[in-house]
């Protein structure tokens, strides 16, 4: 009896064994390197997104494109489980053609091999002078010939600031982060805040970090080299680490109803944040309405106009698509034309790539809840300022979550963000190794 | 001796005095830490029930806990328009994963059960003791192989990817073979053989009339598993069209930072969500109390 226990689970084990090897031999080599070309007859792609509503520019391209119909998938956001789900399909084969990524996500899907080289499509090349500087290196990976995807959307930084607050209380809008610490120092005293320190938006410190000309990876050859930090990071950290240890920011965890409610109340003075947080201010502080204004970021050096960047994506041609000509078509056109970027805008208010998407009819007018401000007149001449070296790491999930934990730490008084920086720097070399991707120590 | 009897006597007077203290010590005791679990269980309830009926400037505004402007239904039917009306959709196909999956789940751990305490066959304990290992692996765990088998059967992103895993209650076949084991006597059994019922029959007629409480609470279990299994639908479902309305909320909540006034969605949408589930319990409380006490006893 014991034997054929034995033997029979060992039987079980067997089966599941063998179901899972044949499924992890499924991926194909399709759509091999420096070959594109179109299909015979009418194709179908899988489109998957979470762009809200991107279903009404996807029927623009349907209607004008009958023998090339988008299907759109949708799920949750990126680090949210499509990512994960992506590399599921791919290992599984059965990766949707088109899918969302975001910048800062590109280089691990990159690294994991999961996306073709769309630089031999026709039209995809010569579609660099459509898009902002910046966002180019980030879909070639400065390779020759090489793209691996369309640049979406950007979320170039600024300064929102209570306008009528400011003038109130006869401080002049910072330029300089020197004045904002010094603006700061005048609004504790009135008992405000001038901001919130957002101890788990690493993206955002890494904008900020981008701002002033630092960068946390790059690329040695074939190894990558980690570099949290950097004088330039370490800068912003001790800058930050400051302003709280003066009691001169806030520290309430992002997008939670408190740090909406510190808004409302005027307690906030003013948010450091992306294009698309306009609408987050907007939402979150409805009492608000009428006071804000946007100004560029303030700098670090006088007289600069050096710019951050804060989220953005891409639409990819997924590794396996079996139409990458079809595919690269698409993705150009949804994130060029106008009716398409109009659409997106109206939808889910992306900032569009591309140089002539700043000229959108949507972009031109002023907002009611900044007194009436043509607030994207800023962002567009931030977008201009984005240092166009900036690299992303393969691990960046990693990365946040250490940093994270290293930040939400120093906020309640344990170390400092310098701290969390070296932390977050050993692991994510930890990380790269463990996950077999050269690195240089 | 007398130092012996009157230390019993006294030891016996603190041991009653002892007695009675400690008993409303510790109903208060009992009493106290039931309070705070209710409240710990409700707060959140509540919190979701006085934050949906708010409109999204009195959400940020107004203080979390008690009601401003009364607007549940309005955010309903804002909720029931966005997106034509998607969210209705969601909550039918969770109704079907939840309803078809648990009722077949039902049904298969019951003959499984049954067949495993009433008939003896060679590899009986083997074949028990491996459906009990299943108990051990959390369904979490099973969800990335079965996307690999789906994936190469071309069955992800169709309602089967969700249904088919959950057919299967490890739990239940475990439930069912002690419940029958008590409860269905041999004798009964016999009589309906002799009766000339065959042995479909004698189950479908008798056994699962005996089972029932056990049965109602395998369903009960299954239905709620399966509406808040979240993670296989995630990783199996591309289409809107087939999302539970577990995974949509979650979805949406996602797009928070794209579209803020999604929050208001999530929130009222979350309240309907968990409608289903209590009503179910109620529904069914009273089958399933009796149930409990029934395996309790035996």
């Amino acid at each position: 009896m014991a034997i054929s226990t034995v033997a029979r689970a060992g039987a079980v084990v067997a089966i599941s064994a063998l179901a899972l090897t044949a499924c992890s031999t499924g991926g194909t080599d399709a759509g091999a390197s420096g070959d594109c070309t179109p299909s015979d007859g009418p194709v179908t792609l899988t489109f998957t997104t979470w762009l809200p509503g991107v279903e009404d520019a996807v029927a623009i391209w349907n209607e004008e494109n009958p023998d090339i119909q988008v299907e759109v998938q949708t799920g949750p956001n990126g680090n949210g489980g499509t990512y994960q789900n992506f590399f599921n399909q791919l290992a599984a084969g059965n990766a949707p053609d088109l899918g969302q990524i975001e910048f800062d996500a590109m280089p691990n899907f990159r690294v994991q091999d999961g996306l073709e080289n769309i630089g031999a499509c026709e039209g995809i090349l010569e579609a660099e002078d459509q898009f902002v500087g910046w966002t180019w290196s980030q879909v070639t990976f400065g390779e020759e010939d090489a793209v691996y995807a369309i640049p979406q959307d950007t979320g170039p930084m600024a300064m929102f600031y209570r306008a009528d607050l400011f003038e109130q209380a006869g401080i002049p809008i910072p330029t300089t982060w020197e004045e904002y610490e010094a603006a700061a120092v005048q609004i504790r005293a009135l008992g405000g805040y001038i901001n919130n320190f957002s101890q788990s938006d690493i993206n955002a410190f890494a904008g900020l970090v981008w701002q002033a000309g630092g960068e946390w990876f790059g690329q040695d050859g074939e190894n990558w080299t980690v570099d949290l930090t950097s004088d330039e990071s370490t800068q912003v950290a001790e800058y930050w680490q400051g302003l709280i240890d003066d009691d001169l920011v806030a520290v309430y965890p992002p997008w939670t109803d408190e740090w909406n409610a510190a808004y409302n109340s005027s307690e906030l003075w003013t948010w450091v944040s992306a294009v698309w947080g306009a609408n987050t201010i907007a939402s979150g502080a409805p009492d608000t309405a009428g006071n804000w204004a946007v100004a560029p970021m303030p700098q670090w050096e006088a007289g600069g106009s050096a710019a951050g960047n804060w989220g953005g994506s891409t639409t990819a041609v997924l590794k396996g698509s079996d139409h990458p000509y079809e595919a690269a078509q698409f993705a150009l056109w949804l994130n060029t034309d106008a009716d398409s970027l109009t659409a997106m805008n109206a939808s889910a208010s992306i900032y569009p790539a591309t140089i002539e998407g700043a000229n959108l009819p949507a972009f031109a007018e002023g907002v009611e809840f900044y007194g009436g401000q043509k607030i994207y007149e800023v962002f567009a001449e931030a977008g201009n300022n984005v240092n166009p070296d900036f690299t992303w790491g393969p691990t960046m999930t990693q990365v946040y979550n250490d940093v994270a934990d290293g930040f939400a730490a120093a906020v309640s008084g344990n170390g400092t963000l310098v701290d969390a920086l070296a932390s977050g720097q050993q692991k994510t070399i930890a990380a790269l190794k463990a996950a077999s991707i050269p690195v240089k120590e | 001796m007398t130092t012996t009897a009157s230390l019993m006597a006294r030891e016996g007077g603190r041991l009653g005095r002892t007695a009675t203290r400690e008993s409303a010590v510790s109903r208060t005791i009992a009493m106290a830490v039931m309070i705070v679990a209710t409240l710990y269980f409700l707060t959140p309830l509540w919190w979701l029930f006085v934050a949906a009926t708010k409109s999204r400037a009195d959400f940020t505004t107004t203080a979390p806990l008690w009601f401003a402007d009364f607007d549940l239904f309005g955010n309903i039917a804002a909720l029931f328009q966005y997106r034509d009306g998607v969210f209705l959709r969601w909550l039918a196909n969770s109704a079907l994963y939840a309803g078809v999956g648990a009722a077949l789940a039902t049904l298969f751990a019951a003959m499984a059960g049954y067949a495993i305490a009433k008939y003896t066959f060679r590899g009986r304990e083997t074949l028990f003791n491996v459906v009990l290992g299943g108990v051990l692996v959390p369904a979490t765990a099973l969800a990335l192989p079965l996307f690999l088998i789906f994936s190469q059967a071309g069955a992800t992103n169709t309602i089967w990817a969700v249904l088919l895993p959950s057919l299967v209650s490890p739990f239940g076949v475990y439930l069912s073979r002690i419940y029958a084991s008590a409860s269905v006597p041999d004798e009964i059994i016999e009589a309906a053989r002799i009766d000339g019922a065959g042995e479909v029959r004698t189950f479908f007629t008798v056994a699962t009339r005996l089972m029932a409480p056990a049965l109602v609470t395998i369903f009960l279990f299954q239905f709620v598993a399966i509406w808040n299994n979240f993670f296989l639908p995630l990783i199996m479902l591309r289409d809107e069209a087939l999302f539970p309305v577990t995974m949509g909320l979650y979805v949406w909540n996602t797009q928070v930072s794209q579209i803020p006034d999604i929050r208001a969605l999530v929130v009222v949408g979350s309240l309907l969500s968990i409608i289903p589930l209590i009503v179910t319990f109620l529904g069914l409380q009273r089958f399933w109390q009796s149930g409990l006490a029934n395996g309790g006893l035996k």
